[in-house]
């Protein structure tokens, strides 16, 4: 594997350049699907993430992490990022967690592709989402207004929170924040052309105030972000479960046939991205029942903690970390509105 | 080879671990299964300079292992088959401010939960005092990011406290819930209060120390149930539960102070 040392930092969406590379570029050769997804194979002596482009389809790539919660060990990889190309350059979905992350990304686009980056999207405002923004400085980058405000809050402490769990995985990572808006992105469907593509772009919201779906056309490939967990139980820091439940019906009504989720595998049949969003939804509507009569009942947040959680959810990836952060964000709301009556 | 170094390394730990002025198998921790190094100071600090303290699995003190949210971290003090606890005082070793509260149940079970603010990680410690004047200390550890002392509260942030200070909602429960057992096995009653506070540590710049210190629940013929005190590291708009061993009868009245002098009163049908 070739590791160039450094990329040209000179590019930029140059219509001209893109078209004359389209020409240029002959389809790589593809095998779809490549078997299933596996996690990269981390080299923590050089801090190598072992990024690996998976094509789902012609020219639509999907970037796999582990299933599984930030530690050292997996380089605090866990999101799948995702690039397309486009025949008038590359549009980069979500960017992974760290300066070296975004770099790592960078070549292996280049490794990938002959056709330069020229669009940079973000899905929502968490920060695995960007941090790997260093990587694409010379890109334009966008995200809804929700989300832009969201990282312009909260991108110290994801700074400092991440710092202190990836360690050295962070050096040098500094906040890059989007630079512009994205295209109209109604839930009902906006649509956005970049060179030979039409991508879909729909806003929702409920595990984030703006979580953004973007759909290829040509392909269907659909990247879902944060709206979809598959067999990891979802995060929720900025989480409100009825419009997220919302957001997962007019997702299921889609008929996506592949579905990226941010974290757990890819699906890529029609059952599989049904079964996928159905999960996320079981495991909400499961939280929000049990939160709603643990609350009625009297429960302190420390029984909650220790109630018993079906087994489905319990062998998800994350689970012992990630069911204590969802009582510790979503629990307190149930309790007030018990004793307010509200 | 292999024994003699082995030894060496031995005599050295154990020279090490008994300073020289401890009197031999004295140990400088007094048994404290955490081996913190204020406990001693806190100890004589908190619950008298000659007061006798035992290391005691009956009093239970749960918590998440990892602070979530530092300036909301739950615990939930119970204390099972000791006798007669007239007060149980909530230490924090590493703390800015180390008490959290002291509760006297009076009527009520030797429990109590709340959340607090953890500025890192820490044993956190009740100490429940038995008639016989003696305290019995349990506790556990929680793991943090750090700095929930320190930074402002929501309503400090935007300012909304002002509008909200001293308002209590509260519900009388059937039961004290017990996780993975039916209610039908639960027994007593449970009481779960919550009061508008911004609870300033003082340790925020520019922002003076302002904190509920004493809150009291009453029975409608005035007799007092349940007695608090409570200090800075208490989250901001505190939720309390306390369990009772039978349901209390009639108006419930919460009264309270703050550090400032403002007045707690509500009723609870």
């Amino acid at each position: 594997m070739t590791r160039p040392s450094r990329l040209p930092s000179s590019w930029r969406s140059s219509l001209a350049l893109a078209v004359g590379l389209s020409l240029l570029a002959a389809v790589p050769a593809l095998v779809f699907a490549q078997a299933s997804s596996q996690a990269p194979k981390v080299d923590l002596a050089r801090f190598d993430h072992g990024l690996q482009a998976r094509a789902l389809a012609d020219g639509v790539y999907v970037v796999e992490g582990a299933n599984d919660d930030f530690t050292l060990a997996n380089g605090c990889n866990i999101i799948n990022t995702g690039f397309i190309t486009t025949g008038a350059g590359v549009v980069v979905v979500n960017t992974g967690p760290s300066r070296r992350y975004g770099e790592q990304l960078r070549r292996l686009i280049a490794r990938t592709t002959p056709e330069p980056v020229v669009q940079v999207v973000h899905l929502n405002l968490h920060p695995d989402y960007f941090l790997g923004n260093q990587g694409f400085a010379d890109v334009p980058r966008a995200a809804t207004p929700f989300t832009r405000a969201g990282i312009a809050r909260e991108a110290a402490s994801y700074e400092t929170n991440l710092y202190r769990l990836c360690g050295d995985w962070m050096l040098g990572t500094e906040t890059v924040a989007p630079d512009r808006d994205t295209p109209a992105a109604p839930a009902t469907g906006g649509t956005w052309q970049v060179g030979t593509r039409t991508f879909e772009l729909r806003e929702f919201s409920g595990h984030t105030a703006s979580d953004l779906v973007l759909i290829d056309r040509t392909s269907g490939v659909a990247f879902v972000g944060g709206l979809v967990f598959v067999q990891r139980i979802p995060t929720t820091p900025h989480a409100d479960i009825a419009p997220w439940l919302k957001s997962l019906d007019a997702l299921d009504a889609l008929n996506l046939r592949t579905l990226v989720p941010s974290h757990g595998p890819v699906q890529t049949t029609s059952d599989g991205a049904r079964d996928g969003i159905a999960q996320t939804r079981r495991y909400l509507q499961w939280l929000d029942g049990q939160f709603s009569a643990w609350a009625r009942q009297g429960w302190e947040m420390n029984e909650v903690l220790r109630a018993p959680v079906p087994a489905e959810f319990r062998s998800w990836a994350a689970f012992r970390t990630e069911y204590v952060r969802n009582v510790a964000h979503l629990y307190p709301g149930y309790e007030q509105r018990t004793l307010t009556g509200r | 080879m292999p024994s003699r170094p082995i030894l060496t390394i031995t005599a050295l730990l154990s020279l090490w671990l008994t300073p020289a002025t401890a009197a031999p198998g004295a140990d400088p921790f007094e048994g404290d299964p955490y081996q913190s190094h204020p406990w001693v100071d806190m100890r004589k600090e908190f619950l008298g300079p000659t007061a006798k303290a035992v290391f005691d699995d009956r009093v239970q003190v749960r918590g998440p292992a990892f602070a979530e949210d530092p300036m909301n971290v739950p615990i939930t003090v119970s204390v099972k088959d000791l006798p007669s606890v007239d007060r149980i005082i909530v230490l924090v070793d590493r703390n800015p401010i180390r008490k959290v509260l002291e509760y006297q149940p009076l009527t009520a079970l030797p429990s109590v939960s709340f959340r607090f603010k953890l500025e890192q990680a820490s044993p956190i410690r009740a100490a429940a005092r038995t008639a016989d004047g003696v305290w019995h200390v349990g506790g556990t550890l929680v793991d943090s990011a750090g700095g929930g002392c320190t930074v402002s509260g929501a309503t400090r942030k935007d300012g909304s406290w002002t509008q909200t200070l001293g308002l209590v909602s509260a519900r009388v429960f059937d039961a004290t819930p017990i996780p993975g057992e039916s209610a039908a096995t639960a027994s007593g009653s449970r009481l779960r209060l919550k009061v508008m506070h911004p609870m300033d540590t003082g340790l925020v710049g520019g922002i003076p120390a302002f904190y509920v210190n004493r809150l009291s629940v009453r029975d409608a013929q005035d007799k007092e149930l349940l007695r608090l005190q409570t200090f800075e590291p208490v989250s901001e708009n505190p939720v309390f539960s306390f369990d009772f061993p039978v349901k209390p009868a009639g108006v419930l009245r919460i009264v309270g102070t703050d550090n400032n002098g403002n007045r707690i009163d509500a009723r609870l049908e």
